[in-house]
């Protein structure tokens, strides 16, 4: 068996998810070879080359990999796939966008986020916001599977020493056209790679009030999120969701404040190791989860909190 | 322009999903079912578009059970114009679902075909990219803005990043993201006059399609559940806790 591994990554280095696809594929057992695809992407295959387990690396360094589009994307993986039993990519907005473009036109049915390996047809998948568990079996001759990052380990990303070789990227489509990333500025660490998250909902009342919240996140080296409610009335970016349609985190420490815990954000972060939540509303679901609860009005509670740090 | 909007009926997303008693699903019995959130945004934007005047006829599909016709009884009170069923009890997989839609684009020829980014049921967020790759179409999933112009069209996605921009060759398929839209309600007068507007049922047997399933589920579970926390008393507490007994901080 022959496992190919699409690297996530940006500005030159390997985004995390990557480390943790490389061990879902692992899991699998096989030779892993890792893609990584791009424009001036060599300082990332450099990086893949390291990570303990990989045998070989391939580079598609092109401009017309540039911003990573589907089309494009999807069709460098189709040229490549018949060497492989199985081809994963995380299960981030990045392997989300190609990877279903790329089984379809291999006709094979993708298995989405796939949270165990049982045997290597065999996986285990959350559903329904992850109040259950499937195990499905996939009878394709390649498969297709997206990754949920946070259950399965990082591989370590040093030590190894995989080999390297280019690969020609697919013709270009130009089907379309990368504009750009509006990203937002921020010093913290990235949501999905934090130990720490302090997370605000609409009891937050403003995003002049994250701020309260940022102060304790930086006391804990700490990175911010948010609840859908949160997002949607403007507090914050897009990119702090935490939930079934936003990021899925697990961070050993998740701090829920405001938050009443909706099916839909649990989603995203019950698989957190301790959770605390700091509601005024003692009937909220999100005590049912909580390590910790401290029944308090946040306006009380942050402040206090971030002098107690 | 026409647009064809995807939709799949789905259980409310404020009902908790039980494991049914064989292991094998979701318990259904009863349950009250709702059309797909995202949907709900695809719908919205379609009806959007033809009163901006970009588009001239909204056809809404679902490909499901027979019960899908309320379903698309609701996205043609909602304002589209037309719908069609293709109709199957079984639980289609993605990739089965984009051979059907890829049959219903040739007899329809939209312009442009707006899907949910995902389903609230199966999580699977496949359909949409499946079906561009089988039309050989441009695609753009995420989106949280669509600007059409003319023959191409400017789509803001939401990325883990932040807010990614694409300018994609129509037609396209674009699958939506909540932000995109705020979904209007249907009044009663339009509930009524939904029932007069054509909504035309396939076999999807008649179809002649290779929808077989790749997949098997083996069983269905109910995750671990949490073990019950405790409540502090104040902050102080808290960071003891924090602190000495969970050593997290
Ligand atoms: C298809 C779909 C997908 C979704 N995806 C997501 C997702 O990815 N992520 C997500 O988060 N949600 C998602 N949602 C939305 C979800 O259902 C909830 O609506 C949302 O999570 C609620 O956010 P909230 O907890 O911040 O707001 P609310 O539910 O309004 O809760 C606010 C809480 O703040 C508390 N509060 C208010 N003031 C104070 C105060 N002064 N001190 C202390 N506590 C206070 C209240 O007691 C309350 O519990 C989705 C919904 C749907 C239908």
């Amino acid at each position: 068996m022959s496992i190919l591994v699409i690297a996530e990554h940006e500005n030159g280095t390997l985004v995390g998810s990557t480390l943790n696809t490389i061990s879902a594929a692992q899991a699998i057992g096989g030779d892993v070879d890792v893609l990584v695809a791009g424009n001036d992407c060599q300082s990332a295959a450099q990086a893949a080359t390291q990570v303990v387990g990989v045998s070989r690396v391939r580079v598609a360094d092109d401009s017309s990999l540039a911003g990573q589009l589907a089309e494009n994307m999807a069709d460098l993986v189709v040229s490549i796939a018949s060497d492989y039993s199985h081809i994963l990519a995380p299960a981030t907005t990045f392997g989300k966008n190609f990877m279903p473009r790329a089984s379809a036109l291999l006709d094979v049915s993708q298995i989405s986020d796939i949270s165990a390996v049982i045997t290597p047809d065999t996986f285990e998948r959350p559903i329904y916001a992850g109040n259950a568990l499937a195990k499905v079996q996939s009878a394709d001759n390649i498969k297709l599977i997206t990754v949920r990052i946070t259950k399965f380990d990082a591989a370590t990303a040093s030590g190894g020493s995989a080999t390297i070789e280019p690969v020609t990227a697919a013709a270009n489509t130009d089907k379309s056209r990368y504009l750009g990333l509006a990203a937002s500025e921020s010093e913290r660490v990235e949501l999905t790679s934090a130990a720490i998250v302090v997370s605000g909902g609409r009891g937050m009342q403003s995003g002049d009030n994250f701020p309260m919240l940022e102060r304790v996140a930086d006391k804990l080296g700490a990175a911010v999120g948010a609840s859908r409610a949160a997002v949607d009335a403007g507090f914050v970016p897009n990119d702090y969701q935490v939930g079934q349609t936003g990021k899925v985190i697990a961070p050993d420490l998740y701090i829920a404040v405001g938050i009443s815990g909706a099916i839909q954000h649990l989603a995203g972060m019950k698989d957190s190791k301790v959770i605390v939540a700091i509601n005024k509303d003692s009937e909220a679901p999100i005590f049912q989860v909580a390590d910790y609860g401290l029944v308090a009005d946040l306006f009380d509670a942050v402040p206090e909190l971030e002098s107690e740090l | 322009m026409k647009v064809l909007v995807g939709i799949k009926r789905v259980l409310d997303p404020q009902v908790k999903a039980r494991v049914n008693g064989d292991r094998t699903g979701i318990d259904l019995t009863n349950a009250k079912m709702t059309m797909n959130p995202f949907c709900e945004n695809a719908v919205e934007e379609a009806i959007r578009l033809k009163e901006a005047g970009t588009a001239e006829e909204v056809v809404v599909l679902s490909i499901g059970p027979a019960k899908a016709e309320e379903t698309l009884r609701n996205a043609l009170a909602l304002g589209a114009d037309r719908a069609i069923l293709v109709h199957t009890e079984d639980t289609l997989e993605p990739l089965a679902l984009a051979k059907v839609f890829k049959a219903i684009v040739a007899d329809e020829q939209p312009q442009l075909i707006l899907v949910g980014k995902q389903a609230i049921d199966d999580d699977c967020n496949q359909t949409g990219q499946m079906v561009s790759a089988l039309l050989d179409w441009p695609q753009a999933t995420f989106a949280s803005k669509l600007e059409i112009n003319g023959d191409t069209a400017k789509v803001t996605r939401e990325v883990d990043g932040g807010l990614e921009s694409i300018d994609v060759n129509m037609p396209a398929v674009v699958t939506v993201d909540l932000r995109l839209n705020e979904p209007r309600y249907a009044s009663l007068p339009n509930v009524m006059k939904a029932k007069r507007k054509p909504l035309e049922k396939k076999e999807l047997a008649d179809l002649g399609l290779d929808t077989a399933n790749r997949l098997t589920t083996l069983e269905v579970s109910e995750p671990p559940a949490r073990d019950a926390g405790i409540l502090v008393e104040n902050v102080a507490e808290l960071v003891g806790k924090l602190k000495n007994e969970a050593k997290v901080i």
